[in-house]
């Protein structure tokens, strides 16, 4: 064994040398590659995949407990306190190089650690500078101004976090998220980062609670939340627990096309760099694709029957794998003479 | 699933609404509801009858548009009276900064004779109407003892160029005193352009200068309005703006129009011309009710009401320009958009309140005299010195700033205490005008049923709905304008 190493990782070709110091993975894991890092048990029989550096989206899952129920959760939460997940995490952050272009980190809801995740994020700061760090969480907790102002001085101007806005007022967003007083306290936590200059994303998931509402709610964010650094609005992943609900959620995205114009155009032409995440071009407005991001995370994407025909098949972002359970009727392939247009880098002015 | 609640779970406690402000205002068939910051929406008569009646349920679209609107509240709810304060203070952080528009009168002469004109003189004695270095230097004083992180000194006239050694010398020692007041610092010279020369073409290229001109119409209606020896104005305007441009840059140009009697009629053709100049701005100005123009009848040959359906057609032209792909805003429009469509006020000094008057601007006339605004200069010409705040060589800047011609005509005329105003429902995109309102009516008010402001705002503030809530194209144009 050489110095430093401690483990042979044998693909699944490979005979199986019956040494203590090896480990053979199964097939599915024959893609893994220098760069990866992965999680084993130490009875080497439970093996996890914690980062893959080919994948253009890595997301590290800090916990699955939630203080909200989104009615579309996809990560649906657990009440096990799971802070070995935390404990992993400081130690992937210290083993990924520092040339990592993005780190995503996800729950649940990372706040309810504190003070422990401003410390995972210092350190992903400081051992990785120009790396870009999303986080995504429902803002609840910067109503304290206290963890806000923890969260302004890690002071990494990379560093975005992205808050989910499911309605104009409270009632339609504390029914999405379940959770009453949510939006009393999410729109004040992004007040309270707002004035401490940090970064904000918002995000709002199309469905059918939120679409019909959506150009309430690109007024509300272009009128009150005007400082915002960008708005995803995203495409309805089928999995979790929108699968409980998909008579609640379901909507065929070409039902609030009109909707969905009307909140980008207004958006963009406020000034907010607005983008479309997991919509599949078929299912969007010809004149929004150019704000339509091919976002579905590579290990997730699969294609339609309709799209072995498609001539945009390579700008679009395909399906979840999860479409299986419920897709819009309206898939169609597009022809290949259509002029693919590409997303903007810049809004011009 | 038994662990989801149902939507009414999470309505609001009970249905006792408590108001935020709004105002409104009965138009057709609808009623148009402003709140505190002039968000705007629109109800039906039913829906604005259990508004009013305080018969709100508390659950329905309407309530949460009016809870969206921040026009109603659950009791214990802060949320809406935070973002409402944060939207207001967005909206008068400007009066922090305090005055940053200085102009200087550099001289009176113009070889121009304009009918609508409110002061210039048609005389070569430069020693009595010309502003002298002393003066000049007085005024840079006062200019920089304005808060405003932004000082824009503009040189106006009479004819500007006619005295071009005192803008060499302003300019250059304003740049001087900036070293070490780092404000963001610009110029911009008003003038006929019928002067341009390499002299003037250089200077402003190497101190960054932007020109303000007008631009009437078509070459007759713009020569008929703006007389000149050789009757060649506008020859010399549009070639002055090719060469501006070409030479400075398109962005260094702009130019406005004013309306005459010969302009009724023919805003089509005055816009056309403004395009084919290249120009992507215009400013469809009414006339004003000072100076020259009363004197010369041109102010009484029409009045507010000609001039609507005139800025109706021109705005409605405008539109369709920018629909065909040719780009045009027009300015007035513009600048009422964005006090409609965000917490932003421009501080266009003629529509806003408090009055743009000192606040906004200010004038140091060529002797010197300090006027409230150009406006106020005009008056005095007439013999009427109201806006007469003081003179640079006789009086401090506390005593100029603080005088009681100034702060009397902007405690009076301030529109959240105004009658009428106060409870307007078009109120957060108007303004106080003062000035316009003592030259006209006698006092620093004026009388809604008779004031011309307040008739030809309000008129284009509903045209501006009408067209915003007609047509998402219009709408979507409308907030591009709004938003730059």
């Amino acid at each position: 064994m050489p110095e430093g190493f401690a483990l042979y990782l044998l693909r699944s070709e490979a005979e199986d040398p019956g040494r203590d110091d090896t480990v053979c993975l199964p097939a599915e894991l024959d893609h893994l590659s220098g760069g990866d890092v992965v999680a084993l048990s130490t009875d080497a029989q439970r093996i996890r995949v914690l980062w893959r550096h080919r994948s253009r989206q890595n997301s590290i899952l800090l916990t699955e407990r939630c203080n909200h129920y989104c009615l579309m959760c996809s990560q649906p939460p657990k009440t096990a306190i799971d802070d070995h997940l935390m404990a992993q995490a400081f130690e992937l952050i210290r083993l990924l190089p520092r040339d990592v272009t993005e780190i995503g980190f996800t729950g649940g809801e990372p706040t309810l650690y504190g003070e422990e995740l401003i410390d995972l994020l210092r350190l992903c700061r400081n051992l990785h500078p120009e790396t870009q760090v999303h986080v995504l969480s429902n803002g609840t907790r910067f109503a304290d101004p206290e963890f806000a102002a923890a969260w302004a001085a890690i002071d990494n101007p990379n560093m975005m976090v992205g808050i989910p806005i499911y309605g104009a007022e409270p009632a339609r967003h504390d029914y999405v998220v379940q959770s009453a007083g949510a939006f009393n306290q999410t729109i004040p936590g992004i007040l309270n980062l707002a004035q401490l200059g940090a970064r904000i994303e918002i995000r709002v998931v199309l469905h059918k609670q939120t679409a019909p509402a959506l150009p309430e709610i690109a007024e509300f964010i272009a009128r009150n939340l005007p400082f915002v650094d960008q708005v995803a609005l995203m495409g309805l992943e089928m999995i979790g627990l929108a699968r409980a609900n998909i008579p609640e959620l379901w909507i065929d995205p070409t039902e609030y096309a009109e909707e969905l114009v009307e909140a980008v155009t207004l958006l963009d032409r406020s000034r907010i760099h607005t983008m479309i995440y997991n919509h599949q071009l078929c299912l969007t407005p010809r004149e929004l694709w150019p704000w339509a991001v091919r976002s579905i995370s590579d290990w997730k994407n699969e294609y339609h029957p309709e799209c072995g025909r498609c001539g945009v098949r390579d700008q679009c972002g395909g399906f979840f794998f999860s479409a299986k359970y419920k897709v819009s009727e309206n898939v169609r392939a597009i022809p290949a003479a259509t002029e693919a247009a590409a997303p903007p880098a810049v809004l011009s002015i | 699933m038994s662990r989801f609640s149902p939507p009414e779970a999470y309505r609001a406690s009970s249905a006792s609404w408590q108001f935020l402000p709004f105002r409104f205002e009965r138009l057709d068939d609808r009623v148009l509801v402003t709140n505190l910051v002039g968000e705007h929406f629109f109800l039906t008569d039913a829906e604005f009858e259990l508004l009013g009646a305080r018969r709100l349920p508390d659950d329905s679209p309407l309530v949460r548009k009016l809870r969206a609107k921040h026009v109603i509240r659950e009791e214990a709810d802060d949320l809406p009276v935070e973002l409402l304060a944060i939207k207001a203070r967005t909206r008068y952080r400007r009066l922090q900064e305090f005055t940053a528009l200085h102009i200087l009168v550099a001289s009176l002469r113009c070889e121009h004779s304009c009918p609508y004109c409110q002061v210039s003189r048609q005389s070569s004695d430069k020693a009595a109407f010309d502003m002298g270095p002393e003066t000049a230097a007085l005024a840079l004083d006062s200019a920089f003892r304005s808060p405003s992180h932004n000082i824009k000194i503009e040189f106006q006239g009479g004819e500007p160029l006619l005295n071009f050694d005192l803008i060499e010398a302003v300019v250059v020692e304003a740049e001087a005193r900036n070293e070490v007041a780092g404000k963001n610092l610009g110029f911009v010279i008003a003038t006929n352009l019928a002067l341009l020369d390499d002299r003037v073409i250089d200077f402003c290229r190497a101190h960054d200068i932007y020109i303000s001109t007008s631009l009437d119409g078509p070459a007759d209606l713009h020569n008929r309005n703006r007389p000149r020896p050789g009757r060649n104005s506008w020859e010399l305007a549009t070639a002055g703006i090719q060469r501006v441009r070409e030479e400075l840059g398109v962005d260094k140009v702009s130019a406005l129009m004013t309306t005459t009697r010969s302009s009724l009629g023919r805003v089509r053709e005055i816009i056309d011309t403004y395009v084919e100049q290249g120009l992507t701005s215009l400013f469809l100005r009414p006339l004003s009710p000072y100076g020259f123009a009363i004197k010369t009848k041109s102010f009484a040959a029409y009045d507010v009401e000609r001039w609507l359906p005139f800025y109706e057609k021109g705005l409605d032209y405008i539109i369709e320009l920018n629909r065909s792909g040719v780009p045009m805003v027009e300015q007035y429009a513009a600048t009422i958009l964005k006090k409609m469509l965000t917490n932003d006020d421009p501080g266009y000094v003629d529509l806003t309140s408090p009055a743009g008057i000192g606040i906004g601007a200010v004038v140091y006339n060529y002797n010197g005299e300090v006027y409230a605004s150009d406006e106020g200069r005009m008056l005095a010409e007439m013999g009427d010195k109201t806006f007469r705040l003081g003179n640079l060589h006789e009086d401090s800047y506390e005593e100029i700033m603080l005088s009681e011609a100034l702060l009397r005509p902007l405690d009076e005329s301030f529109t959240l205490s105004a009658p009428m105003c106060q409870d307007c429902a078009f109120e957060p995109y108007c303004g106080a005008d003062p000035t316009y309102h003592h030259a006209t009516e006698g006092d620093y008010v004026g009388r809604k049923p008779t004031s011309g402001f307040h008739r030809r705002n309000s008129a284009i503030f509903r045209l501006l709905l009408d067209r915003y809530e007609g047509d998402p194209e219009t709408r979507a144009l409308f907030h591009t304008w709004a938003s730059h």
